[in-house]
C-alpha cells in the first residue's frame, strides 16, 4: 500500500524521532510513504475565519498532489493533520473559499476536497488494522501502563476531524492494547496542553500541562503517549516527573525496529 | 469602522450565528483558559451580538484562548464561540502595528527544545 506523506516542519527539526519511527514502523507494516514534493509548512493552526485564503494554500497544494496520485494524505503531527483536514473540509463545503483558493493555485483541474486525509493512527486502525499491528508486534509491552494523550487537535472539531468520539475516544487505547500494553484512561486526556500560548505566557501553558500529567499520574500512568511535538514540549516543561513519548516511537519499539 | 459595520464584519467572517446562543455558559465552564480571561467565551458571544465590541478588542482575553475547540464541541447549540473570538482578534491584529507578538523577543522566548510548531502557530494566531 502506498500513501502520500506530509511530514511538516517540526518533524524535520525538533521532532525527528516522530518522523523516523513513523517511517520505520510503516515499512515494517508494509506501507510505503511517498513524501509530498516541495511541501510547505501547514502553518500550525487553521484560521477559522472564512476570509483567510493565503495561509491555507500550502495545505491545498499538498491535498491536490495526493489527489493527482490517487493516494490518501497521511501525517503524524496532530497539528498538520488538523490543518489539512480542516482545509480539506473547507475546500469541499465552502464554495466561496474553494473558488478563491483554486484561482490562486491554478491546478489542471479544480480541487474540491477529493483527498482522504488520514492521521497515522487511522492508517493503523482503518488501513492496516490493529489486529495486523498486533500480529506484527515482536516485543509486546506487557504490563506497561500507558496513558494516551489526545489533546485537542486530534479530535476537534469533531464534526470535521471525525477520528473518534470526541468525549470518549478509544483509538489510542486500542493502539496501546495492540502493542500489548495496558491503556490508562484519565479525565484530562482530551484537554489542551496550553498549545501556542506558551509563546505568550509560559506560566499559563504550564498550568494546563501539569493538570494533564497530574491527572494521568493519579490514574496510574507510567508513561504518556502523544502524536504532537508541541504537546510533548509543553508536558515536558511542566516540571512533572512523567516520561512523554511519541506514539511512533513506542510502535517502533514494539515492532522491534527502533534500534539502528 | 463604525460599530454596526464592525459587528457585522466580525459575525460574517466567523460564520457564527450568535443568536443561537441560549446563554447556558457551558462553553465558559469547559474553557481551560477561563481563569485567565476577563471576558469568557459566552460573554464574547453575547457582547458581539449586542455590539459591545470595543471592550473585547482591548481585552487580553483575545490572546488567552488556546483554540482548543472545547467550547465548539461542547456547546449544546452549535454556536462555536472560538470562531467569534478568532474573528474579534483578527479585527485587532489586522490593523497596522497591532501585532501581539513582538518578533524581536522570540529569541528570548524559545529554548533548545522548543518546536518550530510553537513559533509558527503563535505567529499565525497573534500576528499578521
Ligand atoms: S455553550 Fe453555546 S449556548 Fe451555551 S453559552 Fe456558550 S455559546 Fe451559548
Ligand atoms: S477554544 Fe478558546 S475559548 Fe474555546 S474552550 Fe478553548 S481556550 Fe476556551
Amino acid at each position: 500500500m502506498k500513501v502520500s506523506y506530509f511530514p511538516g516542519c517540526t518533524l524535520r527539526t525538533k521532532a525527528k524521532q516522530l518522523d523516523k519511527y513513523a517511517r520505520r514502523a510503516a515499512e515494517a507494516l508494509g506501507v510505503e510513504l511517498e513524501e509530498i514534493e516541495n511541501w510547505q509548512c501547514c502553518g500550525g493552526a487553521f484560521t477559522t475565519s472564512t476570509d483567510e485564503i493565503a495561509t491555507k494554500l500550502s495545505s491545498v497544494r499538498a491535498l491536490n498532489e495526493a489527489k493527482v496520485k490517487g493516494q490518501p494524505l497521511l501525517s503524524v503531527c496532530s497539528a498538520c493533520h488538523n490543518v489539512l483536514k480542516q482545509t480539506n473540509d473547507a475546500m469541499k463545503n465552502n464554495a466561496d473559499f474553494a473558488f478563491k483558493a483554486n484561482n490562486y493555485c491554478e491546478f489542471e483541474e479544480n480541487y474540491a476536497g477529493e483527498t482522504e486525509v488520514i492521521h497515522y493512527l487511522e492508517l493503523l486502525r482503518d488501513k492496516i488494522g490493529f489486529d495486523k499491528v498486533k500480529e506484527a508486534v515482536k516485543n509486546p509491552l506487557t504490563g506497561k501502563k500507558v496513558a494516551a494523550y489526545y489533546g485537542c487537535l486530534l479530535l476537534r472539531p469533531g464534526k470535521v476531524l471525525q477520528m473518534d468520539d470526541v468525549e470518549n475516544p478509544t483509538i489510542m487505547e486500542d493502539f496501546i492494547r495492540a502493542l500489548g500494553a495496558d491503556p490508562v484512561v484519565y479525565p484530562y486526556r482530551n484537554e489542551c496542553c496550553g498549545g501556542y500560548v506558551v509563546m505568550d505566557d509560559k506560566e499559563s501553558a504550564k498550568k494546563k500541562s501539569s493538570k494533564v500529567l497530574e491527572s494521568a499520574r493519579l490514574a496510574g500512568a507510567e508513561i504518556v503517549l502523544t502524536a504532537c511535538p508541541l504537546c510533548k514540549y509543553n508536558l515536558e516543561k511542566s516540571g512533572m516527573d512523567m516520561p512523554v513519548v511519541y506514539l511512533t516511537e513506542l510502535l517502533a519499539e514494539a515492532l522491534g525496529v527502533k534500534e539502528d | 469602522m463604525e460599530n454596526k459595520n464592525l459587528r457585522e464584519e466580525i459575525i460574517r467572517r466567523s460564520g457564527v450565528n450568535p443568536l443561537k446562543c441560549m446563554r447556558c455558559g457551558k462553553c465558559s465552564g469547559t474553557c481551560p483558559a477561563y481563569d485567565e480571561m476577563e471576558y469568557h467565551p459566552h460573554q464574547f458571544v453575547y457582547m458581539v451580538e449586542t455590539g459591545d465590541i470595543e471592550p473585547l478588542m482591548n481585552s487580553k482575553s483575545l490572546y488567552k484562548c488556546l483554540t482548543c475547540f472545547a467550547c465548539v464541541d461542547r456547546c449544546p447549540r452549535g454556536v462555536e464561540p472560538a470562531k467569534l473570538i478568532e474573528s474579534v482578534r483578527l479585527s485587532v491584529i489586522r490593523q497596522q502595528g497591532n501585532n501581539h507578538l513582538n518578533t524581536d523577543t522570540i529569541p528570548d522566548i524559545i529554548d533548545e527544545e522548543m518546536p518550530q510548531q510553537a513559533i509558527v502557530t503563535a505567529l499565525r494566531k497573534y500576528n499578521k
